[in-house]
């Protein structure tokens, strides 16, 4: 647990140092592409107070100098699976980005989308020393969730304050300063694989830089994907990946539960290859190009040349109707959308007073999702596109990109996490207090 | 038969995205350092070209063919026509002296002026004893003009080295082999008497009608003067006020006759008091014609 905070804290130093350095760099670990933003902080001036329990952790308005994406290698399911092939295509990104923002950039902010996220809610509680609410009393009462056992061989990644109450008032976003009896606190805690998150941190330590920061894909999509009054009044924003498919839920600008499906656009891209007999590249070629999932009559008529270079001239010049692949692609999509119904409602989805669905990624440009997803999903669904920020190149405005973005957003405005208060001071070991009390009589 | 959808353009294969290896990451990232790049773009080619230009001077044979590529380049100016100077022009100097300068500036002609330093030219003519004043310069033609303004004897003194001749200053202007070359100037004498030249001619002024019976000044102790007119007569002046004193024996000249007296000395040098001092002759007569009158043994 200290461990943790130590590594947390040690990331968030990292992270200021970026901003005073004014540069640091996204990285967006997927499984189907790699891509690299460099941020150039403008400083902390232009930036609204925002709610919550406040900036914590620092906050400066950006822009994107750089932006680079390669093809991803060595990554399954969002997790490194060739650590060489990874560290390569981390490589290429970082350095085109460089190369576009033409400066260096050695504090780089990443996120990933597999590592099989858990959400846990936390709750503790504690009695205040004085009569309003001073930072001790957050910071104790932070201290005070009793940690659930979420098993070896799994680390920390997010733990926010989602809200805190005092005696019978609920819902406070920032207590500091109430008068009141009894602070009590829920936390949202996700952990996730730390062999993943080693491997990862491996992989950047590798290409020479410095680790500001971790997060969860599923989370920064929403931050990016969902609108304000989505994240206040509840939604949950599913991100399509290539290899995993990220769920997060929204409440209160807080995310309140996140998850992930390892299912994604690879997949179906495989049952295309598989289904044709062509090989990946054309399958993905083939899927981006005429992939759907709602077959009209006029798809029967259209055909599709899937080629081929055996040197059989019946084999190469194979034709398959558009209606076939949508026959293949659709029963796999609408899988992906029944396992995220499934974790939706496992996280009791249905008692949020908004249910809107919001979805991202690569896989929310098939065409037809938005007639699909309702049927499974609920009826309040929409496809959502990463917010626009300054500088961003158009390429790069694709809902694919939606972690990228969120990314941004999170470096520059990240929301407070346990590690950002202070640690109570009565859980400090008493033997500092003595290592003190002899320094002074060594010294004087 | 036309198929019912267009064909679509078969996409460009995906574009080659090559991973950069470790090495040129790393140079890349090198590259992108700000300091770094600053030592190559600044550091780097001032070093060489200074060590360039190092090399090549520590070489003498380089260094002598550079200084006198110089000096063939500075000569092909100085020697153009326009800066010649062809002849010199001596002004306000009598023959004599403007040989003498002529010899004293050795210079053969045409000459470039930018080889000329007039400034010591116009410091060795300017020794000249004779030269009160001495301008040169180069007038437009190529002509060397010195502008002369000679020193004008006033006065001959006869010093322990010879006789010479000063000017109003007391400067020196020239020796003199003989009195008799120069009969018309007064004649100073003694150690010191080129330092108050000008209180010797305010004498010589005030002497008026004894002008011609003065023989010379005498400076005596290089602080006073004493007038020495023909017939051993000596007019000893005082150090203050001189001209007073003479106009004071002058007055006595006038109204007693005094100088046709024989007398030897007239002692001025306290003019409250003057006193004289008789030839030998006339003192023994003072003493008889004295002793007659006290009624002693006559002769």
């Amino acid at each position: 647990m200290t461990d943790l905070y130590e590594q947390q804290r040690a990331m968030r130093a990292m992270r200021t140092a970026a901003m005073q350095r004014g540069v640091v760099a996204i990285l967006d670990v997927g499984t189907s592409k790699i891509s690299c933003l460099v941020l150039r902080f403008d400083g902390p001036d232009h930036f609204r107070d925002a709610d919550g329990v406040g900036a914590m952790a620092g906050q400066s308005a950006f822009r994107i100098i750089g932006a680079a994406t390669t093809r991803s290698r060595g990554v399954r399911f969002g997790e490194i699976d060739a650590m060489q092939e990874t560290e390569r295509a981390i490589r290429t990104a970082v350095q085109a980005a460089q190369k576009m923002a033409n400066i260096r950039v050695d504090h780089v902010i990443a996120c990933f989308s597999g590592a099989q996220p858990r959400s846990y809610g936390l709750a503790g509680s504690v009695e205040l020393e004085g009569t309003s609410v001073s930072e001790n009393d957050v910071a104790r009462v932070l201290a005070s969730c009793d940690v659930p056992d979420f098993g070896e061989g799994r680390e920390v990644l997010h733990a926010q304050p989602v809200n805190f109450a005092l005696d019978h008032r609920s819902g406070l976003g920032d207590p500091r300063g109430h008068v009141g009896n009894r602070l009590s606190v829920d936390m949202h805690l996700l952990t996730a694989d730390s062999a993943v998150i080693r491997n990862l941190l491996y992989c950047i330590k590798r290409c020479d830089l410095e680790v500001a920061g971790l997060a969860s894909s599923a989370y920064v999509a929403g931050i990016s994907a969902l609108v304000e009054d989505e994240q206040e009044l509840g939604a949950a924003c599913i991100d399509l990946g290539g290899g995993a498919t990220g769920l997060s839920i929204f409440m209160k600008k807080h995310m309140i539960y996140g998850d992930s499906v390892r299912l994604g656009g690879d997949h179906v891209t495989q049952d295309i290859s598989k289904g044709l007999q062509v090989p990946l590249a054309t399958a993905e070629r083939i899927k981006t190009f005429y992939g759907g999932v709602h077959a009209t009559g006029m798809d029967d008529r259209e055909k599709i040349e899937i080629g081929g270079d055996t040197g059989d001239w019946e084999h190469d010049r194979r034709t398959v109707s558009r209606a076939e692949l949508i026959g293949i692609m659709r029963p796999r999509v609408e899988e992906i959308l029944e396992e995220v119904r499934g974790c939706l409602d496992a996280a009791g989805f249905e008692h949020l007073p908004s249910q809107q669905i919001v979805l991202t990624g690569g896989g929310s440009q098939i065409p037809g999702l938005d007639g699909l997803a309702p049927k499974i999903l609920g009826q309040q669904v929409r496809i959502g596109r990463p917010l626009r920020v300054q500088g961003l190149p158009q390429s790069v405005t694709g809902g694919a990109f939606a972690s990228s973005v969120g990314l941004c957003l999170f470096a520059a405005h990240p929301q407070d996490e346990w590690w950002d208060f202070d640690i109570p001071t009565d859980s400090y070991p008493a033997r500092s207090l003595r290592r003190a009390v002899k320094w002074f009589k060594d010294n004087w | 038969m036309q198929p019912m959808t267009a064909t679509r353009p078969a996409p460009a294969a995906a574009k080659r995205d090559p991973a950069p290896s470790r090495v040129a990451y790393k140079a890349h990232r090198l590259w992108l350092t700000p300091l770094f790049r600053q030592l190559m773009r600044v550091g780097v080619p001032v070093f060489l070209l200074t060590m360039a230009v190092g090399w090549y001077f520590s070489n003498p044979t380089n260094r002598f063919a550079i200084m006198e590529k110089v000096q063939e380049v500075r000569r092909s100016v100085e020697e153009r026509p326009e800066f010649m100077v062809k002849l010199m022009a001596v002004e306000g100097a009598s023959p004599v002296v403007s040989d003498a300068i002529r010899q004293m500036i050795p210079v053969d002609f045409p000459v470039s002026s930018f080889d000329l330093d007039l400034d010591a030219m116009q410091a060795e003519v300017a020794e000249l004893d004779v030269i009160e004043r001495v301008d040169l310069r180069i007038r437009p033609g190529g002509v060397l003009e010195v502008a002369v303004t000679e020193r004008t004897p006033v006065v001959l003194w006869r010093a322990a080295t010879g006789l010479e001749m000063l000017d109003a200053t007391g400067h020196r202007v020239a020796s003199i082999s003989a009195r008799n070359g120069r009969a018309d100037l007064p004649l100073l004498a003694g150690s010191g008497a080129q330092d108050d030249v000008p209180e010797a001619l305010a004498l010589l002024a005030a002497a008026g009608p004894l002008a011609r019976d003065i023989r010379g000044l005498v400076r005596m102790g290089e602080r006073r003067w004493d007038i020495v007119l023909d017939g051993e007569q000596r007019i000893q002046l005082p150090e203050q006020n001189p001209v007073q004193a003479l106009e004071q024996v002058i007055a006595l000249d006038q109204a007693q006759d005094l100088l046709a007296r024989n007398l030897t000395f007239i002692d001025m040098r306290n003019p409250a008091r003057p006193t004289l001092r008789m030839a030998a002759p006339a003192v023994e007569e003072l003493r008889r014609i004295k002793g007659l009158e006290l009624g002693g043994p006559a002769q």
